[in-house]
């Protein structure tokens, strides 16, 4: 097979990429030529959605990303927040939502592997992962298949890469039929003087790959992911990636050996638009220019292109730039690993990116405008409408009942199933599992500290009024940290929307992020990195505006902790929050929706200032050894919650004042 | 007394394991890479759980076929004591060092819960911290742990006090034959079991259920 790299560029060719016109019009502006083939592959790998944030970036720049404690927000591989002793937590989440509605098992297992990944880039170990699933009606006919699919390649990688599953959301909602949600989550623990980043410095210094071989897999995934579907998404299957968790755990731990040495001057992992990505972002953040000679990549199958190369999205691969004179030293930590180390290329500073293959040059691009100077929009937005108030036929029904039916729902009912598939306890330092409001993950090393998790959102309330879901989903991540003890100290966000080509969509995506902005300014909560996921829609239809918060806090004393079950029999039950004259909500309830089939009404506001006020005298409650069980009321509200405690411990509750009140 | 940890790649429970040893021994173990050229002198090896070669081929087989596994063997035979987790466990069934072997789970499904255990012959240094038929919590975390044996291995492996522990009270995850979650060979100086006792020694884990198989296991080699 010859490869013709100056086959000719037709529309149809710049179509197939997912390059617009006008984008096209730009490449052409900026390089005052015709692309080649491979170049059009680097400009559609780095100019996609996935990669660029070009709808979102404009947005994104309004949340709060400083504080205190905050060492790196997002622009990194993952962001750093400084917990006390010299010590930091490195977290991230990241969707894998279109491979895994393609192969659920795959799709999951490599959104798992990436995230892994991201976080041991910046020099942490692994110490705890979640995941936060959204899946179509119980009922769709592709339902059982993807949950099982999903589940299993979630368990099958981060289970062999030995990294505990501490906590996550499992929801159904039809408008996921036709577009499941995968986002993943993982922290790491990094000493603070250790860490790592992807800038390159130093002119004339070796480019480095390591890991696993480049193969054919997942060529095209990161512009694959920033389409719409259709029924023909079957076809797809090739651009899903394949993960080895094997791989990855002897990845993980020649990277922390090699780190170690004090060789690595600066490391990507390569993840979405692999090489190509990895080499323009570490040549771009340094203000650097790179040269790659492909003839030297590690391949697993012959004949493959520079154009493959270049688009593959391998798993288990990492770039670095290393000290030369330490470079002997570092190979030799791969090779006990055995695991591939080649160098294959070199930094330059002429701010190109160059690329080489058969002594030919295939690629010759500006690397700035390739990389953080790519396109960005301000797409037209239209402010989603404010619901009407919920009428006053609100069906009755019996407490009782009501709550057997709900805790018996697909929405309700325990997810042992699930997070039993899940390794929850590696490590020794579970402190709470799955199935609480967070989970708990003892700190290493540090006799009383610890670390809780837990991803949040609540997509309908989104649908109903962005900017009051948003703030609830900030508000209900602050809240279950709290509800552990813990300070909260970070987020990330994971924002799952529709096509942002529709001014609607798009107003979702604004106003989500104008809550989650105000939620995170109010609570002190900064956002240190984050995913946006769009063109989540099938047929045209977009899934529920789903803003995923996963929240990071920190517990000073574990030994003074909440948990959701019940402590012992005899004690008193108290509820803390919401004074009685704002009465009770039910729009947009669970109530509503699961046991009436009606999603109408306002979804419950949040008070942010309130919020913080009761979270902060109940986490004192907790440290002062008052509070001994404490759960936070959302789905289901205080009838649901109320359950979960005696569940969770298996002793019951008596309240007597709920005795002839509306549910 | 000396123990020592082996290490393949692809384990991911040395990190517990290593804690546990040094929580009760009061020293770090010595960690012994696959590859190392000579296996140091010492009273205690210890293979922990993971995906030693990312279980590929089958739980366990390809460890179980390297260079370290034949000084191992002679070391066995000479009396050492080992003990073998999870996928240590599994090494040691496919290294021949024990009876029997593990299948994928009954439910086809990895599983990580917290199960009962039955200790049954208590008359080893592995066991001697529990009584006779005490029963103990103990989590596991494994994907292949269904314990097989032909009828004439099983009846040989009951017969001889082979059962170090079994899933009890109902509580069989996997679908072992005779609820068995842990065996010894016939010198009871090898032990496999699946679940993870290393994960139950101190109160913030919730227990420390697991706390005396080490206690009495390195008091006993010292």
């Amino acid at each position: 097979m010859s490869f013709d790299n100056n086959r000719p560029i037709t529309p149809e060719l710049v179509a197939s990429h997912g390059l617009k016109p006008d984008e096209y019009q730009k490449i052409l502006d900026l390089i005052g030529r015709p692309p080649t083939f491979t170049e059009l592959g680097i400009f559609s790998a780095m100019w996609n959605e996935h990669c660029s944030y070009k709808s979102s970036k404009k947005w994104l720049r309004t949340l709060p990303t400083t504080g205190p404690r905050v060492i790196q927000g997002p622009g990194e591989n993952a962001g750093v927040v400084d917990i006390g002793d010299g010590q930091a937590v490195v977290f991230k989440m990241e969707s894998h939502n279109h491979p895994s509605f393609i192969e659920p098992y795959q799709g999951a297992a490599t959104g798992v592997g990436g995230i892994l990944r991201d976080v041991f880039t910046m020099g942490a170990r692994p110490i705890a992962a979640m995941n936060a699933l959204r899946f179509g009606s119980p009922e769709h006919e592709k339902t059982r298949h993807l949950v099982s699919g999903v589940v299993a390649g979630i368990g099958g990688y981060g289970n062999a890469f030995g990294v505990p599953t501490v906590g996550g959301e499992l929801e159904f909602d039809r408008s996921y039929n036709g577009n499941i949600l995968v986002n993943a989550f993982a922290a790491g623990l990094v000493e603070t003087d250790s860490i790592f980043y992807s800038k390159a410095e130093g002119v004339g210094l070796p480019v480095v790959y390591l890991g696993a071989k480049t193969g054919r897999d997942g060529v095209g995934g990161a512009t694959m992911a920033s389409a719409e579907f259709d029924d023909e998404i079957e076809e797809k299957r090739p651009t899903v990636q394949v993960g080895d968790p094997f791989t990855e755990k002897r990845l993980l731990e020649a990277c922390l050996e090699l780190m170690a040495t004090g060789a690595v001057i600066a490391i990507q992992d390569m993840g979405a638009a692999g090489l190509t990505c990895s080499a323009v972002e570490m040549g771009a953040k340094g203000d650097l220019g790179i040269a790659l000679d492909l003839d030297r990549v590690p391949v697993r199958e012959a004949a493959m292109t520079p154009y493959e190369m270049m688009l593959s999205e391998s798993q288990e691969r990492m770039l670095m730039v290393l000290h030369p004179e330490k470079e002997a030293e570092a190979r030799a930590v791969f090779e006990k690993w055995e695991l591939d180390f080649a160098t294959v290329g070199v930094t330059t500073d002429d701010l190109r990116f160059r690329v080489k293959w058969h002594g030919e040059e295939v690629a010759n691009l500006p690397i700035k405008e390739l990389g953080d100077e790519a396109p960005e929009y301000d797409r037209p937005w239209v402010a989603t409408a404010r619901p009407a108030p919920l009428p006053n036929d609100i069906p009755r029904m019996d407490v009782a009942d009501a709550l057997l039916a709900l805790i018996g729902g697909p929405h309700g009912s325990s997810r042992r199933w699930v997070f039993e598939q899940y390794d929850t306890l590696i490590g020794g330092n579970t402190l709470l599992r799955p199935g609480g409001d967070a989970g708990v993950i003892r700190v290493e090393g540090h006799p009383t500290k610890a670390l809780a998790f837990t991803s949040d959102v609540t997509p309908r309330y989104c649908e109903a009024d962005p900017f009051e879901g948003g703030k609830q989903a900030v508000a209900e991540a602050w809240r279950n940290l709290t509800a552990t003890g813990a300070t909260p100290i970070g987020a990330t966000d994971n924002l799952n929307f529709g096509n942002p080509e529709k001014p609607e969509i798009m107003g979702q995506l604004v106003g989500a992020v104008r809550g989650i902005a105000e939620a995170c300014r109010a609570l002190d909560f900064p956002i240190v990195s984050g995913n946006v996921s769009l063109y989540n829609e099938t047929n045209g239809r977009g899934i529920l505006p789903t803003p995923t918060i996963g929240g990071v806090g920190l517990i000073p004393d574990w030994s003074r902790m909440a948990r959701a079950g019940f402590a012992a029999p005899g004690e008193l039950i108290l509820l803390f929050g919401a004074p009685p004259e704002w009465g009770t909500h039910l729009g947009q309830s669970i109530y509503l929706r699961d046991l009436f089939d009606r999603r109408e009404g306002p979804p419950p506001p949040v008070d942010l200032s309130h919020e913080r006020r009761t979270g902060d005298y109940v986490r004192r409650l907790i440290r002062d050894g008052i509070a001994t069980a404490v759960h936070d009321l959302s789905d289901g509200g205080l009838a649901v919650a109320l359950a979960e405690m005696a569940i969770a411990s298996g002793i019951g509750a008596k309240v007597n004042q709920l005795n002839d009140v509306d549910p | 007394m000396r123990a020592a940890v082996i290490v393949f790649p692809g384990l991911n429970r040395e990190r517990d394991m290593i804690a546990a040893l040094k929580r009760f021994s009061g020293e770090a173990p010595l960690v012994v890479w696959h590859k190392d050229p000579e296996l140091p002198r010492a009273d205690l090896y210890v293979i922990p759980g993971g995906f030693s070669y990312g279980d590929y081929l089958r739980a366990g087989a390809i460890a179980a076929r390297s260079p370290i596994m034949g000084k191992l063997r002679e070391r066995a035979a000479a009396g050492a004591y080992i003990l073998g987790v999870c996928n240590g466990f599994q090494i040691l069934t496919e290294a021949g060092l024990l009876p029997g072997v593990l299948m994928r789970n009954a439910s086809l499904k990895f599983v990580c819960r917290e199960v009962r255990l039955e200790a049954v012959n208590t008359d080893t240094p592995f066991t001697a911290g529990y009584a006779p038929g005490q029963v103990f919590r103990c989590p596991v975390a494994h994907a292949d742990g269904n314990y097989f044996a032909d009828a004439e291995t099983l009846a040989a492996v009951e017969g001889n006090g082979q059962v170090a522990f079994r899933y009890a009270e109902g509580t069989n995850p996997n679908g072992s034959l005779n609820d068995i979650a842990g065996v010894f060979n016939e010198g009871k100086n090898v032990l496999g079991l699946m679940p993870h006792p290393e994960d139950l020694i101190e109160p913030a884990q919730g227990g420390t259920d697991g706390a005396p198989l080490f206690e009495t296991l390195l008091a006993s080699a010292a």
